[in-house]
């Protein structure tokens, strides 16, 4: 029995973009770094929910896989990502963005 | 499959190697393991291996043929930086993550499964950010590493949402299924068309193509000058070769489609970067900028080759390579020597204080140029012809007029050499990289006459 029926992957597919728009806003608006690396969570979760309600339209599990392996990139990229978070955090005793214009033109 | 394996064990021990202390043995591995890399893409040559590990890469003469170039210019890279990483005691790591990069160089040229596409962007990408930040207490550095890492996720996050839409689209990641399902749509569907869209996007961040090209000057200019020149070869003949199997293979039968989007923003980069160039005073911002009017130039590449034919990028890339790779090493000499001093006056009276530093840049921005008889002219030749048979007449002009601008910068920098100045030292290398600039030197004239030769290239 389908739990819910009246959810097609139209829905899912209206609630990733609604979740990726917000990480993308986010991530050029925010001037805190903390909340921007959150954003870029956001964006991929995004992408995952998108990959797991196609995967179940189509009803192969290739994509299911496949989020798996960005989640593992994820936290690969979130352990270089804080890694430089902590490097600026040091010389500059702030994580606001506004401090980083040392190079325009 | 061996090519994978040997970069990404020799990564493996240079790590290693630090661990037991054997830091000698650290340059020695990394370079013989380019060079076996280079032997087996020749001994492999033609031989088409099948498909490996559930058709997710495919060693095919493409795949080796990038390889091949992308090994032979981070060879020489690892070679000609070894007065930059010299006693550092954090050169085993930088080598080590230099390393893992070109294995994700290798799997971006190889793959046939849009996974493979995104795993291969994220390991070439990752020890990058890495690398642009290496320089600790510098906060140009800092910022370059912190642009480049939100930047390179957010063009991630994009070219990811692109890919879960095509699999929405055709239900399958492997290039062979989504070929045969979209080329039996007589035009894309919404979804895929969206997703075509955003993949396209998330390159055009990565290969710092205008309108997404502003995170590339900062970056370039704040990372340490080894690192972007690495960025600037390695990093964005990757890219290239990853688009154009995307681009003129899978999604080639939608070309009347993109075309002229392509064509817009090669149009586009060529403009906005040859002119903001034309104004820098910053000598490492300018080959940044010029940088990316070259990717401006292999996007017409990709737009032209609709039957496939990657020759032309292949040159392309080879040549603005070796190029490039010369020019930001050089500078990297002259500003070490003057207290990180990046500008023209940098450059004053080079010819005199070095004159084999010298000759190497002019030979390397005349290239960069296109000023026969150097390669660079023949590259862009060959663009500009494959561009024209398409039937973009009005890409070829503005390619042309904006090669003019680009001949002015890149000649104030000689100017800045030939400009004799008082009582200036000399600008001391080795010998060893004195031969090295000699040989890349050599490379820019010697393929100029390698290519022209007819029947070579067509």
């Amino acid at each position: 029995m389908e739990l819910l029926p009246n959810i097609t992957v139209n829905h899912y597919l209206g609630l990733s973009v609604l979740l990726f728009c917000l990480g993308a806003f986010g991530v050029l608006y925010k001037r805190n770094a903390i909340i921007m690396f959150m954003c870029v969570e956001l964006m991929l979760n995004a992408v995952n929910l998108s990959l797991v309600a196609f995967s179940k339209m189509w009803g192969g599990t290739d994509a299911q896989v496949f989020v798996f392996f960005i989640m593992v990139v994820a936290a690969a990229e979130v352990a270089v990502g804080l890694a430089i978070l902590m490097m600026l955090y040091r010389n500059q005793h702030t994580t606001d963005t506004d401090v980083l214009n040392k190079m325009k033109g | 499959m061996k090519e994978l394996l040997i970069v990404s064990l020799a990564g493996i021990a240079v790590l290693a190697a630090d661990v037991i202390k054997f830091r000698k043995a650290v340059l020695p591995i990394a370079v013989a393991s380019l060079f076996s890399l280079i032997f087996f893409c020749i001994v492999d040559w033609g031989r088409n291996e099948n498909p490996m590990d559930n058709n997710m890469l495919l060693f095919d003469n493409f795949a080796l043929g990038f390889t091949a170039i992308l090994t032979f210019i981070s060879l020489c890279w690892f070679l000609i930086t070894t007065e930059y990483f010299g006693n550092d005691a954090r050169r085993t790591d930088l080598y080590a993550l230099t390393l893992f990069s070109i294995c994700g160089a290798v799997l971006m040229v190889s793959y046939t499964n849009l996974v493979m596409l995104f795993l291969g962007i994220e390991i070439l990408s990752i020890p990058l950010y890495v690398l642009a930040a290496s320089k600790k207490g510098d906060r140009l550095s800092n910022e370059a590493g912190f642009k480049y890492f939100f930047l390179g996720s957010l063009a991630s996050a994009i070219l990811l949402f692109g890919i879960a839409m095509v699999y929405g689209a055709t239900g399958s990641f492997d290039l062979g299924i989504i070929s045969t399902a979209s080329t039996a749509m007589s035009s894309p569907t919404p979804l895929l068309n969206a997703g075509i869209v955003m993949i396209f996007a998330g390159f055009a961040f990565k290969v710092s193509a205008a309108p997404f090209h502003f995170w590339a000057p900062d970056v370039y200019q704040g990372s340490p000058t080894p690192v972007t020149a690495f960025m600037a070869t390695v990093v964005k003949g990757a890219a290239f070769a990853a688009m154009f199997r995307l681009f003129s293979g899978t999604f080639g039968s939608f070309i009347e489609t993109y075309g002229d989007v392509i064509a817009i923003i090669s149009a586009l980069t060529l403009i906005i970067a040859n002119i903001v160039a034309a104004v820098q005073t910053n000598v490492k911002r300018l080959l940044a900028y010029s940088s990316i009017s070259h990717a401006g130039f292999m996007l017409g590449a990709i737009l032209s080759a609709q039957n496939g034919d990657p020759k032309i990028l292949l040159y392309y890339i080879l040549t603005y390579g070796i190029a490039s790779l010369t020019s930001f090493i050089v500078l990297y000499h002259v500003s070490a020597y003057q207290q990180g001093a990046e500008d023209f006056n940098a450059f004053k009276g080079l010819v005199k204080r070095n004159p084999v530093l010298a000759g190497a840049m002019t030979l390397a921005v005349l290239s960069m140029a296109g000023i026969p008889p150097l390669s660079g002219f023949l590259a862009k030749y060959f663009v500009i012809s494959s561009v024209l048979q398409s039937g973009y007449l009005w890409l070829v002009i503005i390619m042309i007029l904006t090669s003019v601008v680009g001949a002015y910068y890149y000649l104030r920098i000689i100017i800045a050499m030939f400009t004799p100045l008082e009582n200036s030292g000399r600008i001391v290398v080795s010998d060893f990289q004195k031969y090295l600039f000699l040989l890349l030197s050599l490379l820019m004239v010697g393929l100029f006459f390698a290519a022209a030769i007819p029947d070579w290239l067509y």
